[in-house]
Parts: structure tokens; C-alpha cells; sequence
């Protein structure tokens, strides 16, 4: 692209890597490790000969390295056309052009070089390539979403703009509001009225929910929220990943009530846990936070299509009927009282007031020791009838435990491929805590580091808060770049060396 | 159709004697049963302020939100069950200082939902602050020197964000308060019927004797669909010239009537089903 954008990546290339840019600009490459290779394309030339503007190079430039690397054209054309569906046929035929030829040219010029990373495959397995901000908007669908109220912000607003378009076909609808508070308020009301209701923010837009949270929470409204971290505090590097929130989602608002929070790793968890979060905001009746960050958010991760044909609908203790001397907070045993809407003819006051089995406000001491109970037995049931045992990769008896969460999990994979003696506990329930599980693998590990992208080690945190165990040594990031499997690997070494 | 009987709570209103808020409750009570609200038709929402309590007196389901918050639980409710009647209960300080966007917002997308205002310009709740809509040189416990920020009209306010129905009554005239919460209601669009209250306790000027002295209602000649005039009513206030009625008036679709896929059916007329997602994946491949 220019000068210094090879001085500030050289240091990432390996020995058989290759630098690709425009003949004409003749960079200086002196600075690069000696076994890189440099292709020179006249990309300029290739453009204006086949008749497209100058802003087409960059489709030159990604037709050529399809080349360098065995790619298949007819994919590069198909993608071309799908990416400008929306513009005229002469852009797309332009585009096609400018491509062959940088394609052909490449091929032909570096015909030696090509490595065989893109070669086309036999028996090619359908596979979806999507963010987790796609896929928890596409899970929200599927696990019968009706009302959704989005404020757009880095890095989940892609969330709302796959949902807006939907609304009418899936019969569900999406609002947004004019600011997150409103955002969070609105959705208790529609599921007041009994809609399964969502939102989705980033932290700032949380720190703005954080009173309708602990609403939500003595209401018993289920709500479901998608928290997509970033670059914090304040504005911080939006654009740019973080997992700095856990502390704020697993205490924002003042005192005691179930905080039911799950955290997803790339974008197949991601719709897989939105679809559970649903069901346990109706099962448990209150918030349930689902956290991702940006970097699952808004990058592309390829899977099979997802599959949630045993998924069931489970809208909890929930009744449309009229009842006799109905009470919506009556005293139970799992914490859990039967929910009605309002319009079913029973009557009820969702009360922000601590109150009484019908809701109306009380401050007797023995009603709210009763109420407190009730409401905070909930995140026990839902540890003992809904929590999976937690994700464990690797060997069991693996000297070293890597433990993370969230977006970590890709790298930590991929640096397992090349460590033998290493397992990793990947958390997706963060709240209730598998405490028992947890305890039983990092007891039974030598070595255990805890991998986080964030100053504090949150996670860290909670895991001693939950489990009194301390994790002596961390691998952290706050840089907004998430963790490398390289830098995963040297540190795993360098312990192993040590020990 | 609830009776007066049906509607009771076995809770009675905890408010100072002479309080508005109790003639506001009468009324509410009286317009239910004519109109026909009820626990099978209509939801209450409540903001904070002693306005916040009424939901413990009005056997209709009702939502007690924050300060400042009852207006978007409301809005959620109308937008996934557009058949029931949605009002707020709410202050001067719940709508005019700590939820002042939701207010305009609210009146902007003309929801089809009823604000009723308890106006009494004192925060009573908390013995005696001054509100938004306390006037200029008013002394109180947070103003001892008197009050130097101006007040915030709330009548202006909403007809300018885009207001459809637009009212003033005043508490003590019980058979027109509860005539006017029953039109505000009957009209597709914002609502809002602005309450001039006393607090008894707190706000020593603007007593019953006051607002008895010194309201009047507009004249038949009055034409409520004339913007401008609305805004010149909406400014008066002054000795033995404080107007009450409909100030402004515009017939146009409300929010609710314009999202085209709820227009045969309410969001919540089906429950929630698990949904075929297959045919969006061709995007993703």
C-alpha cells in the first residue's frame, strides 16, 4: 500500500512470506527478512489497460494474490458480482476484467512461486462464512425473537442491520430508540406484554442500561442482552477489541439480584448461546447478558450451517389464562413464580418497589426477606438444572492449563496444535460459575496460566472470587489487538523451559 | 367494564390530605368504568414521584419503572400489544428533568399512548426540592436564594417534538379531568393531559384556592388545530389567566398504525415460535 505500511509489518513475515504492491512505486524492501519474497505487478498498467478506474487496483491486487496462492478465478468472479449486486453491470464487468488480467499476469509471471494454499478441493463441504454479530442476530430469529430495541454502536450495530430487514417476514419487530436507557426500558415493556424482547450495546451503552438492568432483575422481566466489549473506558480505541466489561456486567446496578451471564467465543457459540439465553431469560424471568467481543463481532469465521433442530421453545412458569387470586411473585422453592402479560385479564404490578406475591409495594421486613430469596435462589436453579459442564480442550491430564473466555479461543486452538502437554478450559457460563468442574481441572494441573485481553485480569478475578482459587501467572493484551497463537506459544514454552 | 368496586386494591392512597394526587386517583377510578378500563384491556405505567404510588390504588396491571422511565416501558407495551389503552402516570420531575428525552422522543413518533401529567412544580416525594416547572425566584429547600433556572413549559414542549393531542385540566375538577383523560385516550396518537396539581405540604403557592382563582377554560370560539394559537395559549400563564382545555389537536397516524406487518394482528396476539432460519444462510455462503 505505501512505505510505511512494510516498516510497520515486517517484523509479522516469515521466511515464506511475500510482499505484493505496484511495480511503479518501487518501495524500499531492504528492511524486510532476507528470505520474503517480492512481487512486482504493474497494477496501475493492468487497471487503465482494461479499461477500469484507478480505484479497481484493489481488486487487481486481490486477483493477483489469489494467484500467488493456487486460488480457483471462477470464485474471485462469483464474489465480484455478489459484492456489487447493488451497482451497474458495467462495474461488474469492468471489475471482472481488471481481475483476469492481474490474475493471468501473476500466474504467468511468478508461475514458479505459486504455493498451493487456496488449491481447489474435491467434495467441498457447504459451509457459511459469517461474524458472531450475524449469527446472534440470526439465533435471536430462530429462537422466535418479537422485539428488538438497538441503539447502534461499535462493534455490535451490525446486529440491528441484519435484524431491521427481517422484521416484516419473521414477524417480529425492531425499534431503535434514542438512547440505550430507552433501548432497555422499552424491551421490559414489550415483554411485559410478552414479547421475547432483546437489546444490543457495547459497554458505554451498558454503563447507560445499568439501572433498567437491576429493573429487569425485581420486575422478573425477561429481557435478553447482547454486550459486545471494546477498547475502554470511555470512547477508549472503538474500534479495536477488549474484554475489560466482565467486572461491570457481573456488578453493574446496586444490590442483590441474578445476574445470568454467558459469554461466546467465536460466532457459532454466539448463536448458540443467544438461543439459550432466551430461553433461561423466560425459564429464570430477568436480564440474561450474553457477552462477545469485537473482534468475533465483526470478523468472519467459516462453519457448517448451524444446527438447532433439538432446540425447544421453553417460555418457563407462564400462563395467558385468567387464574383465581393470581399471584405473579408467590413464594416457591426454585425461586421461580408463574409469569402472566398483561391483557390476560389477571391482575399485577410489575413493581420496581420491592413488593408483596401481587406486587403491590411493601416494606414489611419478613416480605422481603422472602422476596430476596425467592429472586436470588434463581441463579442456584439455574446452576443445578440449565449449566453444561465447562468446555475442556485437550488432554486431561495436560501439564500445563491454559484458562480463558471469549474470542481468545482461536488462538488458544490453534497454539494447541503445536503444544502437546497443554490443555485449555474455554468459560462460556460465566454466571452461575461451574465452580465444582473448575476447581476439579485446575486442581489437577501443574501449571496453570490465565489468558485475557485486559490490564486487571477479570476473569481471573472471578474465578478466585468463585472458587478461592488464585491463578499465579497471566498472559494479558489491552492493546486492542487480540492475543496471537505465536505469542500464546512462546509463553507456554518459556514456563515449560522454566519448570 | 370494571365496577368502582373491582378497580379498588385493598391498599388506599397514602397521600398527604388535600393532595392532588388524590382527586387525580378519583378521577382515573371514574373514567375507567364509563371508558371501560380494566385488567383485561389496559396497562398502567409509573415513573417516580409520589404520582409512582397510584399503582397500588388502581386494580389494573401496571408497571412501576424508574425515575424518569415510565414512558419507554409504555411505548414497549403499545408497540407489542397495539389493542390495550397504555397510560403513564408521571411528574414534573420524572418527565420535565430526569426523563425529559423520552418525553419528547414519545411525542416526536406520536405514540399512541396517554402521558398524564401530575404537575404540581415541587419534587413532594423528597420534601420539597424545586422541579423543571417551578417559576423563576421560587424558594424552597434546594433554591433558598429563589429559583434562577427557567421553567420548562410542558405544553410547548411536546407540541413542538410533534404532539398530536395536547391538555391542561386542573386536579380539584374531578368530572373534567376524568372527561379529558377519556378523550385523550379515544385519540390515535401522543396524549398528554397536563395536571395542574397542589401540593399541599410543599408548594405553598399553588394551592386549590390558586388554580381556582386564577384558570379558565378556552373558549368554544377556540380552534385547537391551529398550531400557532396553541403555542400563545400554551405561553399564558398569569393572575386570573391560566387557560385549561385542549390546546392543540391534529389527526394523523400514530406510530402504532404505521408498522405496516402489525396492522392485522398485535405482536403478542401469537406466542413465540421457533423460526426456520435456512433460507438466510444463501448470504452467507
Amino acid at each position: 500500500l505505501d512505505q510505511p505500511s512494510i516498516e510497520l509489518h515486517k517484523d509479522e513475515l516469515t521466511n515464506d512470506a511475500g510482499v505484493l504492491f505496484d511495480e511503479a512505486l518501487n518501495f524500499d524492501t531492504t528492511s524486510l527478512p532476507s528470505g520474503v519474497t517480492i512481487f512486482k505487478i504493474p497494477l496501475a498498467k493492468l487497471v487503465k489497460e482494461a479499461g477500469g478506474s484507478e480505484i479497481m487496483r484493489n481488486t487487481a491486487s486481490l486477483a493477483a494474490t489469489l494467484a500467488l496462492l493456487d486460488g480457483n478465478f471462477e470464485h474471485l468472479k462469483d464474489l465480484i458480482s455478489e459484492e456489487f449486486a447493488h451497482k451497474s453491470e458495467e462495474i461488474i464487468s469492468l471489475n471482472h476484467k481488471v481481475a483476469k488480467a492481474s490474475f493471468d499476469y501473476a500466474k504467468e509471471k511468478f508461475a514458479d512461486k505459486i504455493k498451493k494454499v487456496l488449491t481447489q478441493k474435491e467434495n467441498v463441504v457447504d459451509q457459511v462464512v459469517i461474524t458472531a454479530n450475524e449469527s446472534c442476530a440470526l439465533g435471536a430469529v430462530a429462537a422466535g425473537l418479537q422485539f428488538a430495541a438497538i441503539y447502534p454502536m461499535t462493534p455490535t450495530t451490525n446486529i440491528l442491520q441484519v435484524l431491521a430487514p427481517l422484521q416484516e417476514k419473521f414477524g417480529f419487530i425492531y425499534k431503535q430508540p434514542e438512547d440505550e436507557i430507552s433501548a432497555l426500558t422499552m424491551a421490559l415493556g414489550a415483554s411485559h406484554a410478552g414479547a421475547r424482547s432483546m437489546v444490543a450495546t457495547s459497554g458505554g451503552g451498558f454503563a447507560l442500561m445499568g439501572e433498567a438492568y437491576g429493573l429487569a432483575g425485581i420486575t422478573e422481566t425477561p429481557v435478553v442482552i447482547i454486550e459486545g466489549m471494546r477498547g475502554a473506558p470511555a470512547t477508549g480505541i472503538p474500534t479495536w477489541t477488549e474484554q475489560g466489561d466482565l467486572k461491570m456486567i457481573l456488578g453493574a446496578h446496586q444490590g442483590d439480584f441474578p445476574r445470568i451471564v454467558l459469554a461466546a467465543g467465536d460466532a457459532k457459540e454466539a448463536f448458540e448461546l443467544t438461543m439459550t439465553a432466551f430461553n433461561l431469560a423466560d425459564k429464570y424471568q430477568g436480564p440474561v447478558v450474553m457477552i462477545m467481543d469485537k473482534i468475533i463481532c465483526e470478523d468472519n469465521q467459516s462453519f457448517p450451517p448451524f444446527d438447532y433442530s433439538d432446540y425447544v421453545l421453553d417460555r418457563g412458569k407462564y400462563t395467558r389464562e385468567k387464574e383465581e387470586d393470581f399471584q405473579r411473585y408467590k413464594f416457591s422453592e426454585d425461586g421461580i413464580s408463574t409469569r402472566t402479560i398483561v391483557g390476560s385479564g389477571n391482575y399485577f404490578n410489575a413493581n420496581a418497589d420491592e413488593h408483596d406475591e401481587y406486587g403491590y409495594s411493601s416494606e414489611d421486613f419478613d416480605n422481603r426477606n422472602m422476596q430476596m430469596e425467592k429472586r436470588n435462589q434463581k441463579l442456584a436453579t439455574c446452576a443445578k438444572e440449565d449449566m453444561p459442564e465447562p468446555i475442556l480442550f485437550g488432554p486431561e491430564d495436560a501439564q500445563v492449563t491454559l484458562v480463558s473466555w471469549g474470542s481468545n479461543k482461536g488462538s488458544i486452538l490453534e497454539a494447541l496444535k503445536v503444544l502437546p502437554n497443554v490443555n485449555f478450559l474455554h468459560l462460556t457460563w460465566i454466571n452461575p460459575f461451574p465452580v465444582e468442574a473448575v476447581k476439579r481441572i485446575l486442581d489437577r494441573s501443574k501449571y496453570v496460566i490465565d489468558i485475557e485481553c485486559n490490564f486487571s485480569a477479570q476473569m481471573r478475578g472471578w474465578i478466585r472470587e468463585q472458587t478461592g482459587i488464585k491463578i499465579e501467572d497471566t498472559l494479558l493484551r489491552y492493546d486492542g489487538r487480540p492475543i496471537f497463537a505465536e505469542q500464546i506459544i512462546e509463553k507456554v514454552k518459556k514456563v515449560m523451559g522454566e519448570k | 367494564m370494571a365496577t368502582m368496586e373491582e378497580l379498588t386494591t385493598p391498599h388506599l392512597p397514602n397521600f398527604c390530605p388535600g393532595c392532588g394526587d388524590i382527586s387525580i386517583w378519583s378521577a382515573f377510578k371514574q373514567a375507567a368504568v364509563k371508558a371501560g378500563w380494566d385488567k383485561t384491556n389496559t396497562a398502567l405505567t409509573a415513573g417516580v414521584g409520589c404520582h409512582g404510588h397510584m399503582l397500588n390504588f388502581v386494580k389494573i396491571p401496571g408497571f412501576g419503572s424508574l425515575h424518569g422511565r415510565a414512558v419507554p416501558v409504555a411505548e414497549g407495551i403499545k408497540l407489542a400489544n397495539s389493542d390495550l389503552n397504555v397510560f403513564v402516570y408521571t411528574g414534573d420531575g420524572d418527565s420535565l428533568a430526569e426523563g425529559t428525552n423520552h418525553y419528547i422522543h414519545a411525542a416526536r413518533r406520536n405514540h399512541d399512548i396517554t402521558v398524564i401529567l401530575f404537575d404540581n412544580a415541587i419534587y413532594g416525594l423528597t420534601t420539597g426540592q424545586t422541579s423543571p416547572r417551578s417559576p423563576l425566584g421560587y424558594k424552597s429547600k434546594s433554591t433558598p436564594l429563589g429559583n434562577i433556572d427557567n421553567p420548562l413549559n410542558p405544553l410547548t414542549t411536546v407540541i413542538a417534538a410533534g404532539a398530536t393531542f395536547v391538555a391542561r385540566v386542573y386536579a380539584g375538577d374531578i368530572p373534567k379531568v376524568s372527561q379529558m383523560l377519556i378523550a385523550a385516550n379515544e385519540h390515535k396518537g401522543f396524549s398528554l393531559v397536563d395536571i395542574l396539581q397542589p401540593c399541599y405540604t410543599f408548594n405553598k403557592e399553588y394551592t386549590h384556592e390558586f388554580y381556582r382563582e386564577n384558570t379558565y377554560w378556552l373558549p368554544e370560539t377556540y380552534d385547537p388545530t391551529d398550531k400557532t394559537a396553541a403555542f400563545e395559549k400554551a405561553q399564558e400563564w398569569d393572575t386570573k389567566k391560566i387557560p385549561l382545555g385542549v390546546f392543540y389537536k391534529e389527526d394523523k397516524p400514530s406510530y402504532e398504525q404505521q408498522i405496516t406487518h402489525m396492522q392485522d394482528a398485535p405482536l403478542v396476539s401469537k406466542e413465540p415460535v421457533v423460526k426456520d432460519i435456512s433460507t438466510l444462510y444463501t448470504k452467507y455462503k
